[in-house]
């Protein structure tokens, strides 16, 4: 049987993308003050209004506390103790990806991102932000052809700020949360999507976030809108050096999606989760929210989050525009001594707005895995529906799961569902393989994965078997199945 | 095939098994009978390899090997199978995919080429219809949501597909209507031949007016009290265990 000493054997495999990459960078001393945010966006040379609005933020976050209530521990963070700007030197200016410095190009490849146009991963387009700021976006031209705009996020600020001013800060204001309130002030990069009227983006957008530097905090901003009838299907990654000390990575997504416009987005996040005794890792702090502003819009959020030694994350949907759709699939995995405290909110405005949660919680080792969610059905929004499932997986016997749904109902035509469920992986069903010539270890795998089907289902195709490894890696399965 | 002598195993530290000896030859069917606890269910799981069974003293030789050293996923390897009398659920792993799985972990271990999606489906497709399963059963959950004569059904099933040396069938009986019982016998009696051996435990001696045995064998206290032909089935349908002066005992919870 696969029993505790068992599984905890197994628990040996190291974090694959723990390497440093000997890149030279700039970085700005430690410390948060006035002083250093007008820095950052000097150094980004940004228009008084984006100066402005950082520097609104920074006042607010300076009166908010750092919010207690997530059911996770970590000893109090030095906000003073934090570089705020790293960015790799550039040894010319990069005019274009061929000019990318060699040694970052090399460090993507390792990760198996390549920046070359042509690779394996032809059908889709890549950001990819080092640290502070973006190094590259791949297929920028052919994208521009169809009137999408895909860049950086500094780029974005230079070139289409109309677009920019118009919708930063519309989902997650700079007073939503100490979190997003110092991202506002002190966000360095990111990536920026605009998908005009009417078009159907024809591959994956993808931003690539890899912290490489020490010390510093990751504090990146991403802002896609879906004009009227547009799609777009977006991924991100991410990946971290192993480090002894703890990193902030405290980043804000918003969405937009106007009159019968779908935005997908699926996140992959790696970061390192600290070792086996809880030493290191990221601290994944992120305000990630969606706003169906149009008629018939539709958020879909899949996230699958196997890193960071602490994960606070709550994907969101405001259903504001009629018949309009949130979805949120969701697998979060801990293992050793891993916390997360991740799930949605969904807020229904519009009438017959429509949601559905679907969570997979797997806990291993010692690992707390938290899922909350709010639905909140407001008065006027009739004939809202939504549907909650969140089930929670046991891999060990001194590891957690726990759940905490919110539901507010103020409109009495609206229809709720809501299932939970909690199992742990049985001697039964390992036996039963076992007897059938399949290893405890496959058979978890298989148990593993037919548990986060429904989420699989949801991600590109390519990235569905990456995932799998992905959580086959995380919690020390080999050899998988499949 | 298979040499059981002097077997004792225990739970928990309760003694179950208290010296079982039996031999098995290829192309015989035992049949082995016995009232609740007596230790039946017990006899199976420990051939399979269940670790939650302490064996105590005693051997097991199967095909010359010594049985009890072999993992359990081994064991399968090595042509041992056995059809739960409870078999599990797991959601969301489709059945054909984790018979594939179970197949081609066994061809592996042997130096056999694996099978891919097409090859795997040609060669199951003939005994579906043997066990009269159609597509859609394939694509469902392991068992997931499955009645008890479909989760039964299955076990023949892969039981079919995996073609063992030795098949312990366990109880295989319990909770079939008189049509799901036929079935299974029919895809079990399908698969007597000179090679294969098979050990079918049961209480009631109605499945063994489907599957006739060679040898029977009554198990009562964690010993085989009397072996006979299959006129002893018949016997014991007559006379029921206190004919033989036997006491049925309660349930010991099997496979915790």
């Amino acid at each position: 049987m696969v029993s505790k000493s068992q599984l905890q054997a197994m628990a040996n495999q190291e974090y694959k993308h723990g390497f440093v990459s000997d890149i030279e960078e700039e970085m700005f001393p430690k410390g948060l003050s006035e002083d250093v945010v007008r820095l950052i966006s000097q150094k980004k040379k940004e228009p008084d209004w984006m100066l402005e609005w950082r520097l609104r933020a920074y006042r607010h976050w300076l009166t908010m506390k750092e919010p207690t209530w997530a059911n996770v521990h970590y000893p109090p963070i030095n906000y003073q103790d934090i570089i705020y700007y790293a960015a790799p030197k550039p040894k010319k200016a990069a005019g274009s990806l061929d000019e990318i410095d060699p040694e970052i190009r090399a460090m993507y490849d390792k990760l198996g991102i390549p920046l070359q146009e042509q690779e394996r991963l032809a059908g889709v387009a890549v950001d990819a932000v080092l640290d502070s700021v973006s190094v590259g976006t791949t297929f920028k031209k052919k994208l521009g052809e169809l009137g999408i705009i895909f860049c950086s996020f500094s780029e974005a600020v230079q070139e289409h700020p109309d677009l920019v001013r118009k919708y930063l800060g519309s989902v997650v204001p700079f007073n939503d949360n100490f979190f997003a309130g110092l991202n506002s002030a002190v966000f360095s990069d990111g990536s920026f999507a605009y998908v005009p009227k009417g078009v159907r983006c024809p591959m994956e957008l993808s931003t690539y976030f890899r912290i490489n530097a020490q010390d510093t905090g990751q504090f990146e901003r991403t802002l896609i809108v879906a004009d009227e009838g547009a799609y777009v299907s977006y991924l991100e990654g991410c990946t971290a050096p192993i480090r002894d000390t703890n990193q902030l990575h405290a980043a804000v997504v918003e969405l937009v999606a106007l009159d019968d416009a779908e935005i997908k987005y699926s996140t992959i996040q790696n970061w390192y989760p600290g070792d086996r005794q809880g030493k290191g890792g990221i601290y994944n702090f992120v305000t990630k929210r969606g706003k169906c502003l149009g008629r018939n819009s539709k958020i879909s959020w899949t996230q699958v989050e196997t890193g960071s030694a602490i994960t606070w994350k709550y994907p969101s949907c405001i259903l504001q525009g009629e018949n309009s759709v949130g979805e949120f699939y969701s697998v979060a995995v801990v293992n050793n001594l891993q916390q997360a405290d991740t799930g949605t909110k969904m807020t229904h405005i519009g009438k017959n707005t429509r949601s559905t949660i679907i969570s997979k919680g797997i806990s291993a080792g010692q690992g707390q895995n938290t899922y909350r969610g709010m639905v909140k059905i407001l008065k006027g929004a009739t004939g809202a529906r939504n549907y909650s499932q969140c089930d929670s997986l046991l891999l060990s016997s001194e590891c957690g799961a726990h759940t905490f749904p919110d539901i507010q109902v103020m409109e009495p035509t609206a229809q709720m569902e809501h299932e939970a469920s909690t199992s742990k992986i049985g001697d039964d069903q390992l036996f039963y393989c076992q007897q059938r010539g399949i290893t405890p270890e496959d058979a978890t795998s298989m148990i593993v994965n037919g548990f986060c089907k429904k989420i699989f289902l949801n991600l590109p195709m390519e990235f569905a078997v990456e995932a799998q490894k992905l959580i086959a890696a995380s919690l020390a399965l080999e050899g998988t199945v499949g | 095939m298979l040499e059981i002598k002097n077997l004792h195993a225990s739970i928990g530290g309760k003694e179950i098994l208290k010296g079982i000896d039996l031999s098995v030859k290829a192309g015989e069917v035992h049949a082995l009978m016995g009232p609740n606890g007596s230790g039946k269910t017990t006899l199976a799981q420990v051939l399979a390899g269940r670790v939650s069974y302490e064996v105590t003293q005693g051997q097991v030789r199967y095909q010359g090997k010594d049985l009890l050293a072999l993992k359990p996923e081994d064991r399968a390897r090595e042509g041992v199978f056995m059809a739960f009398q409870y078999p599990v659920e797991i959601p969301g792993v489709g059945n054909a995919y984790f018979l594939k799985a179970a197949l081609n972990a066994i061809r592996k271990y042997r130096g056999e080429p694996e099978l891919d999606a097409m090859e795997f489906l040609s060669l199951v497709n003939d005994k579906m219809k043997l066990l009269g399963l159609d597509e859609t059963f394939m694509k469902r959950g392991l068992n997931e949501g499955f009645s008890g004569g479909e989760k039964k059904r299955n076990e023949v099933f892969q039981m079919a597909v995996l073609e063992p040396r030795l098949a312990i069938l366990d109880e295989t009986d319990s909770g079939l209507d008189i049509d799901a019982l036929r079935i299974v016998a029919n895809g079990v009696n399908s698969m007597r031949n000179k090679e294969r051996a098979m050990l079918v435990v049961t209480h009631y001696s109605r499945l063994l007016q489907y599957i006739i045995p060679d040898y029977v064998h009554v198990i009562a206290g964690g010993r085989i009290v009397k072996s006979g032909g299959k006129e002893l089935a018949q016997e014991l349908e007559r006379t029921g265990y206190a004919g033989l002066g036997i006491e049925e005992t309660p349930p010991v919870p099997a496979g915790r």
